[in-house]
């Protein structure tokens, strides 16, 4: 190895010059990498530390060093700055709690279901399914507007079972709120009044989703679920006939086998997928780009939204950085535990490999993840390139 | 030159106007409609590019004058001293008259006649104070109409608290919680009591003028453009604009304008300058009215647009005593927090919603003058 990573250093051979080449090759996806990913970054880095007000280049030398002002603003320093960042991520939260579960659990079932070799006309569903994938958010979140507006059809829906919808999109209570007051709580018990973190109080930390957040909840799990779907089918379409036989000779039954075989071998699809729709829903924007952003009592704004409001509303550019780049390391964050756990499973996937000479002469099947993992793990990456 | 156009008549006459002035002078202009304004503002000074000429919105106007992004060549102009007082003091910042009124609007009160025909209300009836419009208003309600709706937000109900003598900002110190300002949110509230107000919201429409053109509303508070509203989508609604009722205070409403903005050390300034004296110009402000229905910026021209249209003299008459909304720099991030309160908790309690946006704005306000 080590010879061959010198031959061309020393200048012999038909390998010359490989390493210029090389270079020479990547270059232009180095260059498209520098000038639209880590300059903008670097950029942006700065500005989140400076008072830029978008008068020019941020290098201007008016441009001055204020230090974590900018940070501080919208972190510690009490006043509108830190509450609308506060509420935002409360938004945000409420938001992921949602969607990245529910997503998972029907993008799972509806691939299960697709893959059954029973279905009838399975294309036209595997179509379907994912047709709400490829369409563009804003004009989904058009046809959302149409339908969830107060005199709308979902509200003609419930009102033919004597329902009286709410105002969906512009109705700022929080779900657990509405809840509470059911059974008579309509205001915050003493011990919630206080203020808790980012100015926000325990109170409203508790509200849940607004009506309005819980649309578009519907809307992003009708959104990504049809994407996952695919994802799901892809690892399920790599576990083999064998194995559903030998678990049909075990005598399983159809959920038994589900939780007991499907799933476990699932798992770093799984795993792709939770991950993916962490990163995904903390960084949701175009809806609520479209929708306005300050409409239902400011319960539908997202810190990815609040940067860009604050950037180009207020021109506290600075600002708006600031929650960027919290947001982007907070992202960075979810990323690196997603390659821990990923990384965790490669001891014990070696350990099972080894074991499996024993297993297989026991009986076909009776830990059938072993084999499933390898193949588990080859679709995967086959996903993300 | 960048513009956000309402629609394509609005397109047209602008650049129907530009080639003119262009035929004229032997300049060319290239005329930009703009998606999203305040983004692609906000992109073409990051870039260093803005645009030579451009739309400023009056909300953004303080924002973007006090970070020096403006030329303020306005006090130049020959017509400088022809537009009118409350529109010259909108765009004045730090004593300086920054940039011309492009036109403007007021807010005003349409009521249906039909509707007012059948409640069996005449000309005498139309409301010229408080009581007179919670008479109204109520008479007007039936089970499928109510008698008044507007938009519940600042800027249709910061009218009641003038009206009831109250203002936002008195030089530095921030009044939002003056007791005016509670009467003012008081009156909105005693109609919602009578059930004689109801907000869009409650009437499963986009806002006021779709309520009002379904029917669902006899009288609503909004500027001239509800005519090119009503026009395109409701052609068969007859109503008149008359102009609001005065409260405890007097009389008062709300005047919007944009503003003709050239960006700070602009090279083409003369070019510009010259451009925006043409387009402001009272002729070619009427013919601009004739195609969007503006109304134009400068004493004779809205003087003369009056008579040219009296269905919206009212509108002409509010500029009188009409106020600016609220729009210093940081202004906006507190009006908004104030209008999601009013969303959240509505108006039971005015002095609650107040006193958050009297702390909002005084630290706004704070933070604007250094």
């Amino acid at each position: 190895m080590s010879a061959s990573a010198q031959g061309p250093r020393r200048g012999g051979g038909i390998r010359r010059g490989e390493a210029r080449a090389g270079w020479l090759f990547v270059t232009p996806a180095v260059g498209l990498v520098v000038v639209f990913l880590v300059i903008p970054i670097v950029l942006a880095f700065w500005v989140s530390f400076s008072d830029w007000n978008g008068f020019q280049s941020p290098l201007n030398p008016r441009v001055n060093f204020v230090g974590l002002e900018n940070y501080a603003a919208i972190t510690v320093d009490p006043g509108l700055d830190q509450q609308n960042f506060g509420t935002s991520v409360r938004n945000n939260l409420w938001y992921v709690v949602f969607v990245v579960p529910l997503q998972t659990i029907i993008a799972l079932l509806l691939a299960v279901q697709v893959n059954r070799a029973v279905l009838r006309g399975r294309g036209f569903f595997r179509t379907a399914f994912y047709f709400p994938s490829v369409t563009s958010t804003v004009a989904i979140v058009i046809v959302f507007q149409f339908l969830f507006t107060a005199s709308g059809a979902v509200n003609a829906v419930l009102a033919f079972f004597g329902i009286s919808g709410p105002n969906w999109l512009n109705d700022p209570n929080g779900i657990f709120h509405n809840i509470a007051a059911g059974v008579g709580i309509t205001s915050p018990p003493p011990a919630l009044e206080a203020a808790g973190p980012l100015g926000v109080t325990w109170w409203d930390w508790l509200a849940g989703p607004s009506v309005a957040m819980s649309s578009l909840i519907v809307l992003a799990i009708f959104t990504t679920s049809g994407t996952f779907m695919l994802l799901f089918l892809a690892a399920l379409q790599s576990i083999g006939a064998e194995i559903d036989e030998a678990a049909l000779m075990d005598g399983s039954g159809p959920i038994r086998k589900f939780f007991s075989i499907t799933l476990p071998m699932l798992r770093p699809t799984l795993f792709t997928v939770l991950t993916l729709g962490l990163i995904g829903s903390w960084q949701v924007f175009d809806q609520i780009y479209v929708l306005g952003g300050a409409t239902a009592g400011g319960t539908i704004s997202t810190p990815a939204f609040l940067a860009y409001n604050t950037s180009f509303d207020e021109l506290k550019w600075g600002q708006g950085a600031a929650i960027a780049f919290i947001l982007f390391v907070f992202i960075i964050l979810l990323t690196l535990l997603q390659r821990w756990i990923l990384k965790e499973r490669e001891p014990g996937r070696r350990r099972r490999i080894s074991r499996e000479p024993d297993a297989a002469a026991g009986s076909v099947g009776a830990d059938p993840a072993d084999r499933a993992l390898p193949s588990g793990a080859g679709t995967h990456e086959g996903s993300r390139s | 030159m960048l513009i956000a156009a309402s629609g394509d008549a609005e397109s047209t006459a602008v650049q129907e106007a530009l080639d003119a002035w262009g035929a004229e002078t032997g300049n060319t202009v290239e005329l930009i409609l703009a998606n999203d304004l305040v983004q692609q503002l906000g992109q073409g000074f990051a870039g260093n590019e803005p645009p030579d000429l451009f739309y400023m919105p009056w909300d953004q106007f303080q924002t973007y004058a006090g970070q020096g992004f403006l030329e303020p060549y306005a006090e130049d102009l020959a017509n400088a001293d022809e537009f009118l007082p409350a529109l010259r003091e909108q765009f004045t910042y730090d004593d300086q008259f920054y940039c011309a009124p492009k036109d403007f609007s007021t807010l005003g009160l349409q009521i249906d006649t039909d509707a007012w025909a059948a409640a069996g209300l005449t000309d005498a009836d139309i409301p010229t104070d408080w009581d007179g419009l919670t008479a109204a208003a109520q008479k007007l309600t039936t089970p499928e109409t109510v008698g008044l709706s507007f938009g519940r937000e600042y800027a249709r109900l910061g009218v009641f608290m003038n009206q009831a003598g109250g203002e936002l900002v008195d030089d530095d110190t921030v009044t939002a919680d003056s007791p005016e300002n509670v009467a003012g949110l008081e009156y909105a509230q005693s109609l919602i009591d009578a059930g004689a107000l109801k907000f869009p919201q409650d009437l499963e429409a986009g806002w006021a003028g779709e309520a009002f053109g379904l029917g669902k509303a006899a009288m609503v508070i909004e500027g001239p453009w509800i005519n090119g509203a009503l026009r395109n989508d409701f052609p068969d609604r007859k109503y008149i604009s008359v102009e609001l009722p005065a409260g405890a205070g007097g009389q008062s409403t709300f005047a919007f304008s944009n503003c003709w903005g050239i960006p700070a050390g602009s090279p083409t300034l003369d070019v510009t300058t010259d451009l925006v004296e043409y387009l402001t110009s009272d002729e070619q402000q009427l013919a601009f009215a004739e195609g969007f229905g503006v109304i134009p910026s400068t004493e004779s021209g809205s003087a003369a647009y009056a008579e040219q249209f009296p269905e919206n003299a009212a509108f002409v008459a509010g500029v009188d005593y009409a106020a600016s909304p609220v729009a210093f720099a940081g202004a906006a991030a507190a009006i908004t927090d104030f209008n999601s309160q009013l969303e959240a908790d509505g108006l039971t309690d005015p002095a609650g919603v107040l006193g958050g946006l009297q702390t909002n704005l005084q630290a706004a306000l704070d933070e604007a003058n250094g």
